[in-house]
């Protein structure tokens, strides 16, 4: 069916808004009357808090407010867990202020409400806090090694979770495999760092009795719901906003962060706007981070370079508390099998309290270990048997016809980790041209004789992604015959307002300039989860689709009645109704939407209009005919897919390594995905684009360094280093489009996908490019000074 | 410009300030301490620029001062009297229509949450003022001083080609 | 992260601006660019009661050609050195270390005698006016001194500096017109504190061998490191490889042992330091007029 939007690379609504600076992030508003809050956090990892004055801090001119957890009453209470699960026994979650104890440096003590930020940091310096530091568990392998000091008292061996899966028979197949190889793959913590820290703006009107709050998040609804509890108050008098928002990539999705229930908690006390602006210094401390892993696998494979059997048994690292439950591990081993046909496959996980930031989903949220560590298995496999790396794949994938593919375990939506479609050869085979990979072995050999050492490294995955429990959406013609949409997701770059805007055009016939997009506003559109996994344009996208696809449906039924014509014959195009093949027969969408809507008094030219013309003769029932059923052209709608979709991909790259400094060059990087039907080529690719860059500094260039005091002490962009158009290459994006039957719109999500596979492939561009001195990349990050030492113990030197 | 008051100098607390940004002039006091970007931004409500470290180096709160690009996180606002400040709010032309880097951002994609974009763009003005004809590397080079977490860079480097190009045309026109 | 309270002064006479750093000697800094200093001021690692804006005082404007060096007055931006024609055609390699200098956007505030009053083992200035055996004016109310750079750096942002004193210039010493220079250093991402850097100078005789080598480095200790066991090694020689060799294993050892953090341990930076040593040298050698 030709498609006039959708598909489309049409730039982007929101833009100009945008690039005028005239956007409105949280902290670009401010109130009359507002005041400004800031956190005083412990500094200690772990510790008893004996004492803490704050008369100091509360006798300062210009502070209203100075609050620890003795004075929160009722609120002093853990924050809700977001996902249980059953093997999550012993969760815990953090209260707004920390009670007597301490569990990770940045926790909060203690929150200000001054006159300005800078006095309220001033009054943060007057607080008195008297710790008693106690042994920290700064790492995994503490956190797991015997008579281990504990982070909670009362969690014995620091164990949150422990979820073992299997499929098959691996015991057996292990036992008579040609080939069993074991080995210990690590990932070292990470994060998102979005340009935009948090924030959170609070107002309680006494009038309405209504709490409305603004916050740099990705999930208002959940959060609206949370404080409407957690304040007593009706849903409909909380309203919970998230405005422009600087980047999440997971950061924003966790909920319930202190700050967003002490804010408002402020507001309301003192009856004054209450505004909180993370600093990039607190961000380091207490933004939650992610990426720590643990991993040690067996695998078993025949001669001819076919996996048969895996046995990974890993430690997940989630910080001080598990307010998101077990999800990235559970992702973790979902993900593992990959592309490949594994029918034989034992997952074990153990989730541990360490005393560090709390963890929660980043871009790809458990995915890149997996692929990093499936991914090695191929490369090593390739090299047991001499084999062509890309060839072990191929012998591996599961082919187009076997879909769909049921992994065999739970993911991480309750639902089963079943393929829906794909086709992984297509994607190898696209990178392997955009790379000339049968020409590189002859370049590679011709640069060593040069004394430069060139690699190529690439890493097939698959993603799971769209998943429920459902979205919402309303569409709506209005009078002007322009069209307004809302839903619950949110948006934080990845361009709704237009790709949202797409869908509807094509259903409604208007331009994408003429529909307007609301995302983020819990009073917008009351139902909905957020935006997350990749799932805003396929859950959200479905259930726009549909409310358009119902709106189109009437529209053709209210003009059929007007033209007395079939509504087979009814079509809409460029902003018109009309008759098919009689085009004078036509009226405006606006008009249409009018006409839907009987009402006693006309206003307005095409009100007026309209009027006269139905006047042929008297009104044969009511004016809203029940058939008809809610007046105007409007519906909402509701998508919940029976699963999650599977996109995939492969990414490659040619690197070069100095091995006398460590220091790594990209030469050329392919990204081939496929995430089904693509509504907006362009947006899709700069997701890549984005996902890739930070894929490249979590790989090389950012690492979150602790001490054994679990201390972060390169809490500065100074030193955690965000590459720059310097150190990103230009990526090459190409497409494989395996549409998923199993929602309207074909498609898959997207916005992870370039995050996932890097670590894997760069691990293996090193491999490759080192192979001389034997190295064999077992963990993430990497960075120079590092690579120098594993060449200095490597075989080969 | 300020005063000079009779008598030795003496170290204050607050001072008035008279400043031009984007062409208009706004005589104000501010505490001493106020950082030039919180100026901006809560007393002159001009929004678009923003902040991102407060450290000097995601670049975010990049502006023109006296037409040079500099980190007004790095200054106080009491350093600008008597200066000219232009910020992201100053860049669109007569008409409001979008200044050609605003254009080329649009076309090319160059931007996704909008967060770091007013940051790039008065960056990629001033280097674009002092090097017309920036090769690939020189770009990403100049670019380095700016960072974006959503784009990769990528589109943003093309809508620099993009906006020197059609700055170049424009050169011409009026030469 | 906003600074914390402070008392202001910003004068435009030079002398105004020594008499109040005299009132309280012990808790004033001045501030020059800042580029440096509010960055500590907005993490509250830095807190002095009060603070002389030094930016209006013209008389400290100036880039002038002296007999034997360049001298560069206290306010003059790193960007105003990168555009001067003077500098360009008199002193390239001064302008070579200034392009390193973080961003474009550090060096259009950024001042040459702030960079080198901080004082960071990390920063270019620094090791190249050790390089050049520079000196630095130092003025107070009670009058004012010549400090030579090896007197002058006196460990991590640490200097000679007496309270109530500041840095008015900074004279860096012209290179001879027949030696070869060259600056080079390794950072992670364009514009970074570098992980170790090395400006060189060497002089070649008549007859094609290196009559002197002036090399500092940077990053490798907590003040700038003359590196003279490196310019022994080649003194006398015609810088073939294996002399380039010997020197490089002898910049290794220059490495203090406390130079490790979170980028690099003392044992990366050591093989750094040697194979940035190779590389700077043999470029300001091929760099020579001969």
């Amino acid at each position: 069916m030709a498609t006039r939007w959708f598909g489309a690379s049409i730039p982007r609504i929101e833009d100009p808004r945008l690039l005028r600076g005239k956007g409105t992030f949280v902290d670009d508003i401010d109130l009359p009357d507002m005041l400004h809050a800031a956190l005083l956090r412990s500094t200690h990892a772990r510790a008893r808090i004996l004492k803490i004055d704050t008369s100091a801090a509360r006798a300062l001119p210009g502070v209203h407010l100075v609050l620890t957890a003795s004075d929160l009453g009722e609120l002093l209470d853990p924050s809700p867990l977001l996902v249980p699960h059953h093997a999550l026994t012993q969760p815990r979650t953090q209260l707004p202020l920390a009670l007597n104890e301490v569990h990770y440096v940045g926790e909060t003590v203690a929150i200000v409400v001054a006159d300005s930020r800078y006095i309220a940091e001033d009054a943060l310096d007057l607080i008195d806090v008297e710790y008693e530091s106690l042994p920290v568990v700064h790492s995994l392998e503490v956190a797991a090694a015997k008579d281990a000091p504990l982070v909670h008292a009362d969690v014995p061996g620091n164990v949150a979770a422990h979820l073992v899966q299997v499929v098959g028979d691996p015991d057996s197949v292990f036992a008579s495999a040609p080939h069993v190889v074991s080995e210990t793959i690590v990932m070292d913590r990470g994060t998102a760092m979005p340009m935009e820290c948090r924030g959170v703006l609070a107002r309680w009107d006494a009038h309405e009795e209504m709490l409305t709050c603004w916050i740099s998040t990705q999930g208002p609804i959940p959060i609206r719901n949370g404080l409407a509890a957690i304040f007593h108050l009706p849903e409909h008098k909380v309203r919970v906003i998230a405005p422009d928002v600087g980047g999440g990539f997971g950061t924003k999705i966790m909920m319930f962060y202190p700050e967003e229930i002490l804010t408002p908690f402020a507001a309301i006390r003192l009856g004054r706007p209450v505004k909180w602006i993370e600093d990039r210094r607190e961000h380091f401390i207490s933004a939650n981070q992610e990426r720590s892993q643990l991993h040690e696998v067996e695998y078993a494979f025949d001669d001819q370079g076919i996996l048969l059997a895996v046995r990974d048994k890993f430690l997940h690292d989630t910080g001080a508390y598990t307010p998101y439950g077990i999800i990235v591990p559970i992702i973790t081993a979902c993900t593992l099998p990959g592309p490949y046909r594994l029918k034989n496959y034992y997952s074990e996980f153990t989730v541990l309290y360490t005393n560090k930031v709390p963890v929660s989903p980043y871009r790809g949220a458990g995915r890149p270990h997996a692929v990093f560590v499936m991914e090695r298995i191929m490369d090593r496999i390739a090299q047991e048997l001499n084999l062509d790396r890309a060839e072990v794949r191929s012998r591996n994938f599961i082919q187009p016809d076997e879909f769909p593919w049921d992994v065999g375990f739970v993911y991480q939506d309750g639902g089963p980790t079943k393929y829906d479609s794909g086709n992984y050869q297509a994607g190898l085979d696209k990178v392997k041209a955009l790379l000339d990979y049968n020409d590189f072995a002859a370049m590679q050999a011709e640069a060593r004789k040069q004394g430069r050492y060139l690699g190529l490294g690439f890493a097939c995955y698959v993603e799971g992604t769209g998943i429920g429990p459902y979205e919402g959406a309303q569409v709506r013609v209005e009078s002007d015959g322009r069209v307004y949409v809302s839903t619950g997701v949110t948006t934080q770059g990845q361009g709704h307002f237009t790709s949202f805007a797409q869908i509807v055009a094509e259903q409604l016939g208007v331009d994408p300039k003429d529909v307007l997009v609301t995302t983020g506003d819990s009073q917008a559109f009351y139902w909905g989860v957020g935006t997350y996994a990749s799932r805003a344009a396929t859950i959200a996208g479905s259930a726009i689709h549909l409310a358009a696809v119902k709106v189109r449906e009437k529209a053709r039924q209210v003009a059929a009645d007007l033209f007395e014509a079939s509504p087979d014959d009814i079509e809409l195009a460029d902003g018109k109704v009309f008759v098919k093949d009689a085009p004078h027969r036509s009226l405006t969408l606006g008009q249409v939407a009018i006409s839907a809507n009987p009402l006693r008094y006309a206003y307005g030219e095409n009100a007026r209009k309209l009027m006269l013309m139905k006047l042929a003769g008297p009104r044969p029932g009511p004016a809203l005919p029940p058939e008809r059923g809610a007046p105007g052209l409007e519906a909402a709608e509701f998508y919940s897919p029976p699963h999650g979709s599977f996109a995939s991909g492969v990414h490659g790259a040619i690197i070069e390594v100095d091995p006398k400094t460590g220091m790594v060059t990209f030469l050329k990087y392919a990204a081939v995905h496929d995430c089904g039907r693509v509504i907006n080529p362009t947006i899709v690719e700069g997701q890549v684009h984005g996902g890739v860059a930070q894929g490249i500094g979590g790989a090389f260039f950012e690492r979150l360094v602790y001490n054994e005091e679990a201390q972060l002490i390169n809490a500065s962009f100074m030193d955690y280093l965000l590459p720059t158009a310097a150190e990103i290459p230009h990526i090459e994006v190409a497409h494989v489009e395996t549409p998923s039957p199993l929602n309207p719109l074909g498609v898959k999500g997207a916005g992870e996908a370039g995050a996932i596979p890097v670590p894997a492939l760069f691990a293996s561009a090193i491999d490759d490019a080192l192979s001389p001195f034997g190295i064999r990349v077992r963990e993430m990050p990497l960075h120079p000074c590092r690579l120098h030492e594993l060449l200095q113990q490597s075989p080969g030197r | 410009m300020q005063e000079r008051e009779e008598g030795p100098l003496a170290f204050i607390e607050e001072s008035d300030i008279a400043v031009t940004v984007n062409g208009n002039h706004y005589e104000r006091r501010v505490p001493v301490r106020f950082l030039l970007s919180d100026f901006l931004r809560h007393e002159l409500h001009l929004t678009g620029t923003h902040l991102g470290c407060e450290h000097g180096v995601c670049g975010c709160c990049t502006v023109l001062l006296n037409g040079e690009a500099v980190r007004s996180c790095l200054m106080f606002a009491v350093q600008v009297d008597g200066m000219v400040v232009t910020t992201i709010e100053g860049m669109a032309g007569t008409n409001n229509d979008l200044h050609p880097i605003q254009q080329a951002f649009q076309e090319k994609h160059g931007l996704q949450c909008g967060f770091c974009t007013p940051g790039f763009i008065m960056s990629v003005h001033a280097m674009l003022h002092e090097n017309p004809y920036p090769s690939d590397e020189e770009i990403r080079h100049g670019l380095s001083g700016n960072i974006c977490r959503c784009t990769g860079y990528q589109n943003i480097v093309e809508a620099v080609k993009l906006a020197a190009e059609r700055l170049r045309g424009q050169q011409k026109e009026v030469g | 992260m906003k600074p914390p309270r402070f008392l202001y002064c910003a004068p435009r006479i030079l002398d105004e601006a020594l008499a109040l750093l005299d009132q309280n000697s012990e808790d004033t800094k001045v501030l020059a660019g800042g580029q440096s200093f509010v960055p500590l001021l907005n993490m509250r690692l830095a807190g002095p009661s009060y603070i002389v804006d030094i930016n209006h005082i013209s008389e400290l404007n100036y880039i002038e050609q002296e007999d034997g060096y360049l001298a560069i007055g206290a306010i003059v931006r790193q960007r105003q050195i990168e555009r001067s024609i003077l500098v360009q055609e008199k002193h390239p390699l001064l302008i070579e270390v200034v392009k390193h200098i973080g961003h474009m956007q550090i060096r259009n505030r950024g001042t040459i005698v702030g960079s080198i009053a901080h004082a960071d083992p990390a920063a270019e200035l620094p090791a190249l006016l050790t390089c050049l055996d520079g000196e630095v004016l130092a003025q107070s109310s009670h009058g004012e001194r010549v400090i030579k750079v090896e007197e002058f750096f006196t460990g991590y942002l640490s200097t000679a500096l007496d309270p109530g004193e500041m840095l008015t210039e900074v004279r860096f010493p012209w290179v001879a017109p027949q030696a070869g220079w060259a600056f080079m250093e390794f950072a992670r991402r364009s514009g970074d504190y570098a992980l170790v850097g090395a400006a060189a100078v060497l002089t070649p005789t008549p007859a094609d061998r290196c009559m002197s080598a002036q090399i500092a480095y940077l990053g490798i200790a907590g003040s700038p490191v003359r590196g003279h066991v490196v310019e022994d090694i080649l003194a006398g020689t015609s810088i073939d490889d294996s002399v380039l060799e010997a020197a490089a294993e002898a910049a290794g050892e220059l490495v203090s042992e406390d130079m490790s953090d979170v980028h690099a341990t003392v044992e990366y930076r050591r093989i750094l330091t040697a194979e940035l040593t190779r590389r700077v040298l043999k470029d300001a050698w091929e760099r020579r007029s001969h």
